[in-house]
């Protein structure tokens, strides 16, 4: 059923789709446009036109350091996906081709988990924490984001795995191929495309990830979300200070998002664009 | 050496009993031909020699030595499925090479075994392409390829030309019949084409419902079916069944004809009947007549010039070529 594409619906599309993207991007434009006003300017109201000054950039440097929670947010997000990726190939392995009565179940269970609201967990994960000597600790926020995106990374990789044929899985090993090596040389490689999109996608979530990582870190282990987070309470409204600082924040994270759109959108849209 | 025993093997997925009870033993050089309807469970008795699906019980023996609990890694065994199932990301010449890299051959001797497996399969201008960049003929080359570079225990092939065009389908059966005599090594074939089983086995296996329901050589096949099964499911076209009375004379429950054996005439025979279709082939002629009293009977004739469409014609079986089976359809 081909629908007949006139221009004039073409160009309506063009202009909703533009639409649409423009109000999904303004809050992160705003924050952007904001950063380079001035306090006075920014408390002034609605306008989109900045001065340009770059004051609130040279206060957020000169009262803290950017580059330790960058790091740190570089760490946790890059090792906690790297974790994370270790779990779920072979999870998502098992479950794509050697299913069994309740694999469905297993799968519904982990989405489940993604229901419940964090702060539920919040009182027994910060006891967990504090006894076991891993608040404020990298390793301990790289261990709760593998946890917390673990189902989705597992969920992802399914989806990708169930798309490779299990024959070709089969000829491996009637090839001679052990179960390492089926999964080297056969199965890594064909799934590297959803691999990457699955990699990416798990960078800036763990990137973005504001609750636990706020809440489990005081100052050592602190990432990018814990460093806008200290400009936007203690001190009132500095809304240009704020914007400045999130703009940082985000900025290395909108990069690699900008430079890796084709995986991730192969990736969000699970392989469907080819 | 490759010589395969299956001893009381029984399959059963969610219940349902695929393959009840199944014991065979396929002596070392034979060509096997699996053959059975659609759905008959002859995939499924080849991944159980595989080592790809488990049994349920009994017991799988390759040379003699049980390999039941034996992943398929280490059955020693090469397969080609009817899908190919080359890997996408490597060449041709890395898809060849893989079963000898898993067995960790050094890197020289390897080169020279994929170079004389793609000269034998006229690959070698192709070492070089992803599977992608290949017609389906080449593909399957590819397949047997990565099959016979190794020397494994036995070949096992599902339905391996299903994907290939009519003329294709035809060479590949002579290059790999001839592979087989060159080679020696055991091969397990199934397929649901009874011609290629025919014209490629040392032994057929008819398989229904997951039984064996007779093995032997094409000849024994066709010359003795074991019951009115395999009667009707070797030989093309169809064997034409009588029942009733008629059968009755020839102290049968029923009786078979093959096409090839009647005696045709247009004024006196056993049956009447009336020409409705006659499928002209050049070399024979099918002539499917409607009988009073039988339905529909086909006939295999060379006398394509006076039978036509419409005219009414007497058929006479070859009384020595009558096939009489019993109540239970078992050859009496
Ligand atoms: N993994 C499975 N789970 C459940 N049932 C299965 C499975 N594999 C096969 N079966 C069933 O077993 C029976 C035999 O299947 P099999 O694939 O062996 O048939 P086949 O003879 O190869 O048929 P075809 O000629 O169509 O390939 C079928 O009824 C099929 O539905
Ligand atoms: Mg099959």
């Amino acid at each position: 059923m081909a629908r007949a594409v006139t221009p004039a619906r073409k160009a309506g599309m063009t202009i909703l789709a533009w639409l649409v993207a423009l109000l999904i991007f303004f809050p992160i434009l705003y924050t952007i446009i904001t950063s380079f006003k001035t306090e006075g300017e920014a408390a002034a109201g609605f306008s989109l036109i900045p001065s340009g000054t770059i004051e609130s950039y040279i206060e957020v440097f000169s009262q803290r350091d950017y580059f330790k929670p960058f790091f740190n947010s570089v760490i946790i997000s890059v090792g906690s996906t790297i974790l994370a990726l270790l779990v779920a190939v072979p999870a998502a392995w098992a479950m794509a081709f050697s299913p069994t009565k309740r694999t469905r179940d297993v799968l519904m269970w982990m989405l489940s988990t993604k229901m419940m609201p964090a702060a539920g967990v919040l009182v027994p994960m910060y006891l967990i924490f504090l006894n076991t000597g891993m608040l404020d600790k990298l390793h301990g926020l790289v261990l709760i984001l593998t946890l917390v995106n673990l189902p989705i990374v597992v969920w992802m990789l399914y989806t990708y795995f169930k798309e490779i044929p299990v024959d070709i899985l089969e000829a491996a090993r009637m090839d001679g191929a052990t179960l390492p090596k089926e999964l080297i040389y056969v199965l890594l490689p064909m799934a590297v495309p959803g691999i990457a999109s699955t990699l990416l996608l798990n960078i800036i979530l763990a990137w973005n990830e504001a609750f636990w990582t706020i809440r489990l870190t005081a100052v050592e282990a602190a990432p990018l979300t814990a460093f806008i987070a200290s400009f936007s309470s203690p001190q009132g409204q500095f809304l240009a200070k704020l914007s400045a600082a999130s703009t940082l924040a985000i900025a290395p994270i909108l990069l690699l998002g900008w430079f890796s759109q084709k995986q991730l959108v192969r990736g969000l849209t699970f392989g469907a664009v080819k | 050496m490759g010589s395969i025993q299956l001893q009381n093997v029984n399959k059963t997925f969610g219940g349902h009993a695929v393959i009840p009870d199944i014991s065979l033993r396929i002596e070392d050089g034979e060509f096997i031909v699996f053959v059975g309807p659609s759905g008959c469970g002859k995939s499924t008795l080849l991944r159980l020699i595989a080592g790809l699906e488990d049994t349920s019980s009994g017991i799988i023996k390759l040379d003699d030595k049980d390999v039941t609990d034996t992943p398929p890694a280490k059955r020693q065994l090469s397969m080609v499925f009817q899908s190919y199932a080359l890997y996408p990301h490597m060449t041709v010449r890395q898809n060849i090479a893989f079963p000898l890299k898993m067995a960790g051959m050094d890197k020289g001797l390897m080169d020279k075994k994929v170079a004389d497996a793609a000269r034998v399969l006229n690959l070698t201008d192709y070492l070089d392409r992803r599977p992608r960049m290949l017609s389906g003929g080449q593909r399957q080359r590819v397949a047997i390829g990565r099959a016979i570079v190794r020397e494994p225990k036995a070949f096992l092939f599902d339905e391996p030309l299903s994907n290939l065009d009519a003329s294709l389908r035809v060479a590949m059966r002579l290059e790999i019949t001839e592979l087989h005599q060159q080679l020696k090594t055991t091969m397990v074939y199934v397929t649901h084409d009874q011609v290629e089983a025919m014209t490629m086995a040392d032994k057929i296996v008819v398989l229904n419902a997951g039984r064996i329901e007779q093995f032997g050589s094409p000849l024994e096949l066709y010359r003795a079916p074991a019951n009115r099964f395999v009667a009707g499911f070797i030989g093309s076209p169809r064997m034409n069944f009588v029942d009733g009375a008629d059968a009755g004379k020839y102290s049968a429950h029923s009786i078979g004809v093959r096409p090839e054996h009647f005696a045709l005439s247009r004024t006196a025979g056993t049956w009447k009947g009336t020409i409705g279709v006659a499928e002209q082939l050049g070399s024979e002629t099918f002539l499917h007549v409607h009988t009073e009293g039988h339905g529909m009977m086909t006939i295999r004739t060379h006398d394509e010039d006076d039978y036509h469409h419409g005219d009414t014609v007497y058929l006479t079986p070859d009384a020595n070529r009558i096939y009489r089976f019993d109540k239970a359809g078992l050859a009496a």
